[in-house]
């Protein structure tokens, strides 16, 4: 047990781990992103019945398959809790608006056998179109794009060219949009706020450097749940801001400051902003302090120093600071859920509330894809322009 | 030495693995008894005159959890495997879905006291009435000297400026556009069947959208009218009197266009508790018990018996008293079983724009 | 110039610390209402918080969780770390990859992939699945850790007592393990303190057994914001200057 293969053997527990624990996990729901078998599923033979079809007349026996399928579903679903029918009637509404709601419907129409196409038609007229029999044709599986291509608004029209989304129903591209902006702003930030700050406890006399250390490293390490609730009450209509605003007569009435863009901004600006301190002070405490001093005496004003001497020596810290802070925040999610209104909501929001309130999954896994896909950009940006050798961190 | 070492070491991580998944396995066996409920000053009342009766009387935990609906939750929670809930309150609408869908256990009317217990709205298949109960306009008489006389006057900035808060989800946000739009309550459903009714609610909605936020908990419009942080709201109509009575506010309450509905009791597929579910159930419809609660909060209850224990007073503050009933839209569980998921995707589309 | 920066650093400062030194004298409010003047001081708050049928187990859930999964995270860290930097080997740098990933996935994809992956396994809405899934989020720092602590570890000294006839795993523990004992022990308050802060991934994977206070707080935070919630916070902050305070005395040496 000597050399590599030992060294090989000590990891291994730990990397087995994770990759049964956690990058299996993580790959298994994100293929869902692209899986469709909600419909093939359900629907079978409606499936093989439509696979002949040429798009002309919808031939009886697709009646009659569909019916079956839905009695059968239905049992299923009534018997397992599966929730089958639901998931069909979802995947089916992509391909053709309504079908949410009319395939359950119709499902509740032919229970009984017999009269099958007018009681399916009875459920509603949209069957005596094409339009649903053919979003059941596309939505056969294995798998779909039609996910990934919604995370940007796109879909797939009857002929499958790509086209936008109808205006109304066009959200992510806001969403994605809303989620690099306010992570970019944060780090905007986050940076003006921190880069003085890192200089200052870099140059402090040593006796107050803890003490400044400290104020960074206390909100650092108290729970970002705490620093939200704090923020909650801080920005109430009659909590402390708004009462010292009051009480200064800057204001004459309380400032609507919570469940707005404002509160989110300002709460992750101050969870962040000890991830864009700590590594800027790492690189600027190694600043050797005679640089500055030769560049005095060599005639160059203070502006110039900074600019010329100090500012080229930091940047290795403001890239690792920028790219911590830009990361993290595109991940949020507790702070804009309990500071925000509706629409600051970030990414993911979206993908709980597509995992928890709307339980497709599939959606879930899609924006999840779009939100490590940012990630990946970031970092991948990130190694290109600085190189990650230079990544120091507290 | 050295394989002493290596001994203890595998022997150490198989034991910890080993107590970890252990005690997984006996909790999910043994786990206890978990009822869900809508938290706040309903569940206080709740905890007060069923749970911890209930504990004492059996001898036995109860897990206490609480929600704010979404029949998306319950799939979510069946469909991934890890329910751990047994009884939850569902609203009318999610009864009637998850029923079909096969989401909660069929119940055995006999262990919970007999159907004809019950008024006859309160019995289903898979669900028991909990309580009645109404959304309803709702302000705080010591901030707002212009009383609204109803939701047209929720929609007028210009009479009553401010924020305004409605419960987000197409679920009596539509109902309640409409009905300021001077729709008749007769009306209502008939057009939000139809495009152009969905479209009428919209763009009622769209000329306040600045300044309305939206509650998803039952507690957060009494509280926000207390902050100051809104001037209307939309509330149950039990929070808001639980309020006066026990914080001391003096928030008002317009009953005229109230939108009545029912609240059910389920227990969850495959839930290992289902005895002691359905006797958890046989308590809580004992007419004596639910007698408790109006007094606590002016709910209406489901019990034939309990009105008979109810002081007058209280009666006439039930959303069920006759000059409050009269007033009211019932919500249409039988529309939002074939369009809430329709309607909740385009609402979303819309809140999150 | 420098004037300059100390009126900006100092105003940073008060930014940083403000927001949580404010919170903490209105849980010994008299009072329930959540601003200043405090009608008085009282202790009924914290006395709400330990009566309360949530909290004080939900305190405890936080304590067992954290503590199960930091141990965990220290089990299976410290051995990887030592072979990553005992041997370069092929394929290091995606081991490492590997092993900092849940640093840098955003917690809600693991939070859903993990329910889905936990649930059909009868995983989710128990310990054993929430301690493993914290224990993952909590390894990288134990392995980084750890790492920064042996690179200030002269590998002359196993070299010295394999020639004088140590086994490698003598000597690992009777050599090498003792000079990195801070580091080590600074890892495993780091794996604590990420399962102590963790909220998303106990929102989606733990059941009502298995409340911890992040997930409490959130709860209550949603529903009404009492001073109990704050008395709540203010046990979390304090809970957070003791691990820091843990970990400064454990780096002050090796620095």
């Amino acid at each position: 047990m000597t050399g590599r293969r030992g060294a090989i053997l000590l990891v291994a527990p730990l990397l087995l781990a994770l990759l049964v624990g956690f990058i299996a996990p993580i790959g298994a729901f994100l293929w869902r992103a692209v899986a469709d078998d909600e419909v093939a599923s359900v629907l079978p033979r409606s499936i093989a019945v439509l696979r002949g079809w040429d798009g002309g007349a919808v031939p009886e026996a697709a009646f009659i398959a569909l019916a079956e399928d839905l009695r059968e579903a239905r049992i299923r679903d009534a018997e397992t809790g599966a929730g089958g029918i639901a998931r069909a009637a979802a995947r089916l509404n992509a391909e053709f608006p309504g079908l949410r709601s009319l395939l359950p419907a119709t499902g509740r129409r032919v229970t009984q056998p017999g009269e099958e196409q007018a009681k399916i038609l009875s459920a509603g007229e949209a069957w005596a179109t094409q339009g649903p029999w053919r979003a059941i044709q596309r939505a056969g599986g294995p798998v779909s794009d039609y996910r990934l291509l919604a995370t940007l608004d796109l879909r797939r029209d009857g002929e499958g060219t790509i086209t936008q989304a109808p205006a109304d129903a066009r959200v992510y591209r806001d969403v994605l949009l809303r989620t690099l902006w306010i992570s970019a702003f944060t780090t905007l930030i986050c940076l003006l706020m921190g880069y003085p700050l890192a200089w200052l406890i870099a140059t402090a006399p040593p006796r107050a450097q803890p003490w400044l250390l400290g104020a960074v490293l206390l909100p650092f390490w108290t729970s970002l749940i705490v620093r939200t609730a704090a923020w909650m009450v801080l920005l109430q209509k009659e909590g402390i801001v708004n009462s010292a605003l009051l009480g200064t007569g800057l204001i004459a009435e309380p400032l609507p400051l919570l469940l707005n863009r404002f509160a989110v901004l300002v709460a992750m600006v101050h969870i962040l902003l000890p991830f864009m301190v700590l590594p800027v002070l790492a690189v600027v405490r190694e600043v050797d302090p005679r640089l500055p001093r030769a560049a005095a005496s060599l005639g160059a004003g203070r502006l110039r120093i900074f600019r010329r001497v100090l500012l080229p020596l930091s940047l290795p810290g403001v890239g690792a600071g920028c790219l911590l802070v830009f990361v993290q925040a595109l991940g949020f999610y507790v702070t804009p859920a309990l500071l925000g209104g509706p629409n600051d909501q970030m990414l993911a929001w979206f993908i709980g509330f597509h995992a928890n309130r709307l339980v497709d999954w599939g959606m879930a896994a899609a924006l999840s894809v779009l939100l490590l896909a940012a990630v990946a950009v970031v970092i991948g940006l990130y190694g290109r322009l600085v190189g990650f050798d230079k990544v120091r961190t507290a | 030495m050295r394989r002493g070492m290596w001994r203890g070491a595998i022997g150490a991580a198989v034991g910890i693995g080993l107590a970890l998944f252990g005690a997984a396995g006996v909790q999910a066996q043994g786990r206890d008894l978990t009822v869900v409920s809508w938290g706040g000053a309903y569940q206080d009342a709740q905890r007060e005159i069923y749970f911890r009766p209930w504990m004492q009387a059996r001898n036995q935990r109860l897990l206490e959890e609480t929600w704010d609906g979404g029949v998306g939750v319950l799939r979510a929670r069946v469909q991934s495997g890890a329910n751990t809930w047994d009884v939850v309150q569902v609203e009318s609408e999610e009864l009637l879905i998850g029923c079909e869908e096969g989401l909660y256990e069929r119940l055995d009317w006999e262990a919970i006291g007999g159907r004809d217990n019950y008024i006859p709205q309160a019995v289903s298949d898979c669900g028991v009435g909990a309580i009645l109960y109404s959304f309803v306009l709702a302000w705080d008489r010591t901030r707002l000297q212009t009383a609204p006389r109803g939701w047209a006057d929720f929609f007028d900035t210009r009479r009553i400026p401010g924020r305004r808060a409605l419960r987000r989800g197409p679920k009596t946000t539509l109902e309640i556009a409409l009905l300021a739009d001077g729709v008749a309550p007769g009306d209502v459903y008939r057009l939000l069947a139809t495009d152009a009714g969905v479209d009428r609610a919209f763009r009622k909605l769209d000329a306040i959208r600045s300044d309305l936020a939206w509650w998803e908990r039952g507690s957060q419009p009494p509280q926000w009218l207390a902050s100051g942080e809104v001037v209307l709201t939309n509330a149950y109509n039990g929070r808001i009197a639980a309020a006066n009575a026990n914080d001391g506010r003096d928030f008002g309450i317009a009953w005229d266009q109230n939108l009545y509905t029912l609240d059910s009791w389920v227990i969850m597929r495959g839930s290992p508790n289902r005895q002691r579910a359905l006797d958890f159930l046989r308590f809580v419809g004992q007419a004596q018990n639910q007698a408790q609660l109006p007094p606590r909060i002016p709910y209406g209850v489901t019990a034939r018996a309990a009105n008979g224990l109810i002081p007058n007073n209280i009666l006439a503050q039930l959303p069920t008293a006759p000059q409050n009933a009269q007033a009211a839209l019932q919500i249409d569980d039988k529309f939002w079983l074939d369009n809430l998921d329709r309607l909740n995707a385009r609402f979303n589309a819309w809140v999150s724009r | 110039m420098r004037a300059a920066l100390w009126a900006i650093g100092v105003l940073v400062l008060l930014f940083l610390v403000l927001p949580i030194l404010v919170v903490v004298p209105l849980s010994f409010s008299a009072g329930s209402f959540l601003t200043y003047p405090l009608p008085g001081l009282s202790l009924r708050w914290y006395a709400a918080f330990f009566a309360s049928d949530f909290w004080l187990p939900a305190l405890w859930n936080s304590l067992l969780v954290g503590s199960a999964s930091a141990a965990l995270a220290t089990l299976f860290g410290v051995p990887a770390a030592f072979g990553l930097w005992r041997a370069d080997f092929p394929g290091r740098r995606i081991m490492m990859a590997v092993i900092l990933a849940p640093m840098v996935v955003p917690a809600i994809v693991v939070a859903v992939a993990l329910l889905l992956a936990f649930g059909p396994r009868g995983l989710a809405n128990t310990f054993g699945g929430l301690v493993a899934a914290h224990a993952m989020l909590g390894v990288p720092f134990v392995v980084v850790t750890v790492l920064a602590a042996l690179s200030r570890f002269d590998a002359v000294l196993l070299r010295a007592a394999a020639a004088c006839g140590a086994g490698p795993w003598r000597a690992f523990f009777r050599v090498c393990l003792p000079r990195i004992a801070p580091g080590v022990a600074a890892g495993a308050v780091f794996a604590f303190a990420t399962s102590l802060d963790e909220t998303v991934v106990v929102l989606f994977l733990a059941g009502p057994g298995q409340r911890t206070l992040p997930r409490q707080m959130f709860a209550g935070l949603n529903d009404e914001i009492s001073l109990t919630v704050m008395a709540a916070a203010t046990l979390m902050a304090a809970l957070s200057v003791l691990l820091l305070g843990a970990v400064a005395l454990l780096q002050r040496p090796a620095r």
